[in-house]
């Protein structure tokens, strides 16, 4: 904070709105921090991967190598083989398709419904905040893994199914947060300003509320994606997700469990893909958020 | 002369539910007209309903009771889209200086905002140029538009706070407090700035503050209030030279004296606390800490009646 006083030239004029544009946003990024671009470009190479799978690996999903079942590491098969014998490596890409959607879809999905439920409840309170707040409340009364089994369960298999299903069970912890959030803006001069100009009660909430609330929403985002991969491994796990011979990292995780001692390159592949993807996106969101405040902008 | 008023509370009254049927007794039963080109000063200690009476007066709090008047037609309860146009007539400048500014919003978008809330520019170009225009009058260049708020000062900070309540080329400004939050020497600045605005733009203050020292530097007229009610209002020299109200007399008593030949031997102190608004006195609410009280304080509320040209609210000069 000091620090970010210090290198404010006083008198130096600015001459355009670095705060909100894209190109000062990304200049930023590039010049202050370096792990977000590292992370950035993480996150890149993995979406590549999952787009151009087929062309990037000579082996099927599904092609059994029959005689090299829980075969090492080797040159045909970088990462080894699982337990019928198909490329952990080819599995891994294709699996990064449904991981990364699963992961990024239905968090976006609840953030937003979230994060608007959430301040709506919080800054016009009364009835709709007691409405909003009270099915919040019953969506969180439940067990979440539960929850997203019953659904999946009355919606059928299908990766939409799962979106819908992941973002049903998240979007009330995020509202939860935000209308707090929300609570405490709602209240500061500066939107009591807003008032007294009369900008209208939408305008706030969008103008004052919701970049007010951006710090938070960041957290959340990239604690979000994690615990969805996770849950979509889970709900694979028990038969409710995606469906065999299909693959994803939480389901590859889940199967290499039992061979950990005989094949552990199985799980920990897919395990470590998980973890780069997850600090990617923790790192990432670190550094946005600290781009996107003021109070931390350096000259 | 007659004074034209131009905005007027009848009989305002503010009250605030709490939990089990309480209630807070924030403004009760004031009746206060605020003329043309003047600046009225509203003083009192913390918590006497200062803020929300000039609140109420514009209507960012809707009072329980009463009604504000502004040229002569009746704002309260109005709908909120006709109230928007009295809305631009009215604006505030508040207190802290470092709250009421939008951390994420540069110093364009935050003066910007009153002049794009009521179109008054076509173009986003018009609307740049005019608050580079209202930043000169205010002392900031065009060199601080695209800054935020924390890089400002205190005093800067507050001159964008005002440069946003002149935007819209006001008649009425409510200023709650506009230098308490300031450094001695800013606030001196931000007073000068406060009263050259008026004379430029021939705007009208209800001006805010528990600093008498202020008050009189800046205004026309002072109005006492104590615990929600209306004590003393007359001219700031005629109060400051002879307060009636025991209250105003204890409050001008309590401005610190520099000179130390100057200060008397006994100082009028005021002793016990301010009573709770949940549960305000009978009669005067004065009466317990006052050291004239007699029974009939006790019991009857005194009304306000003009005394030597001013008005005054205590059984003593009746």
């Amino acid at each position: 904070m000091s620090e970010a006083k210090k290198s404010t030239p006083v008198n130096a004029p600015v001459l355009y709105d670095e705060q909100n544009t894209f190109r000062g946003v990304s200049k930023r990024l590039f010049r202050e921090n370096k792990i977000a671009v590292v992370s950035l470009i993480v996150i890149l190479i993995f979406l590549l991967g999952a787009v151009f799978a087929p062309w990037l690996t000579e082996y099927g999903y599904e092609d059994i190598d029959a005689i090299n079942r829980l075969g090492k590491p080797s040159k045909e098969h970088l990462l080894g083989t699982d337990e019928l014998g198909r490329d952990v490596l080819t599995r891994m890409l294709y699996g990064s398709r449904i991981s990364l959607l699963v992961g990024i879809v239905p968090t976006v999905i609840s953030m937003l419904a979230g994060a608007a439920l959430g301040i709506i409840a919080g800054y016009i309170g009364g009835r709709v905040d007691s409405i909003i707040m009270r099915l919040a409340d019953i969506m969180l009364a439940f067990p979440s893994m539960l929850l997203a089994m019953v659904i999946m369960y009355t919606l059928g298999d299908g990766i939409i199914n799962i979106f819908l299903a992941l973002a049903l069970v998240n979007w009330a912890s995020v509202a939860r947060i935000v209308r707090s959030e929300t609570l405490k803006l709602r209240e500061t001069e500066f939107v009591e300003a807003a008032r007294s100009i009369g900008v209208s009660p939408f305008k706030i909430m969008r103008r004052h509320i919701m970049p007010n609330c951006i710090p938070s929403m960041i957290v959340l985002f990239t604690l979000n994606i994690p615990s969805a991969i996770l849950s979509e491994s889970s709900l694979s796990f028990l038969g409710l997700g995606i469906q065999k011979p299909m693959a994803s990292w939480g389901l590859m995780v889940n199967t290499g469990r039992q061979y950990l001692y005989t094949a552990p390159w199985m799980s920990l592949a897919p395990s470590i893909a998980i973890m780069l993807i997850v600090l990617a996106f923790n790192f990432l969101g670190d550094g946005l958020r600290d781009v996107l405040d003021p109070h931390l902008k350096k000259q | 002369m007659e004074k034209n008023a131009l905005i007027a509370a009848k009989k305002l009254t503010v009250e605030f539910s709490l939990s089990g049927n309480k209630k807070v007794h924030a403004v009760s039963d004031v009746s206060l007209d605020v003329y043309e080109h003047e600046v009225l000063a509203l003083v009192g200690e913390s918590g006497c309903g200062k803020s929300t009476l000039g609140k109420a007066m514009v209507q960012l709090i809707r009072p329980t009771g009463g009604e504000v008047s502004f040229k002569g037609t009746p704002i309260t309860g109005m709908s909120r889209k006709a109230f928007q146009e009295y809305r631009r007539q009215m604006q505030i400048v508040f207190q802290d200086p470092y709250a009421s500014l939008d951390p994420r919003m540069s110093v364009r978008d935050i003066v910007a905002e009153p002049l794009e809330t009521h179109c008054v520019c076509p173009t986003k170009a018009e609307t740049t140029e005019r608050v580079v225009e209202l930043l000169k009058a205010v002392g900031l260049t065009s060199d601080h538009l695209y800054r935020y708020a924390h890089q400002f000062s205190g005093g800067q900070r507050q001159r964008i706070g005002i440069a946003r309540a002149i935007a819209l080329n006001p008649a009425f400004i409510v200023c709650d407090e506009p230098v308490s939050a300031l450094d001695v020497s800013v606030q001196n600045q931000i007073l000068n700035l406060l009263k050259d605005l008026q004379g430029r733009f021939g705007l009208t203050y209800l001006f805010i503050s528990h600093d008498l020292s202020v008050v009189r530097f800046i205004a026309d007229r002072v109005c006492v209030m104590f615990l929600g009610k209306l004590c003393e209002l007359g001219d700031t020299e005629t109060i400051y030279e002879k307060p009636m109200h025991p209250y105003t007399r204890f409050l001008l008593d309590a401005i610190p004296k520099a000179d130390p030949h100057q200060r008397r031997g006994e100082r009028l102190l005021l002793s016990g606390e301010l009573p709770s608004p949940v549960n305000p006195p009978s009669g005067c609410r004065f009466h317990t800490r006052c050291p004239y009280a007699t029974g009939k304080c006790k019991a009857t509320e005194p009304p306000l009646h003009s005394v030597e040209g001013r008005l005054v609210a205590c059984h003593l000069y009746e």
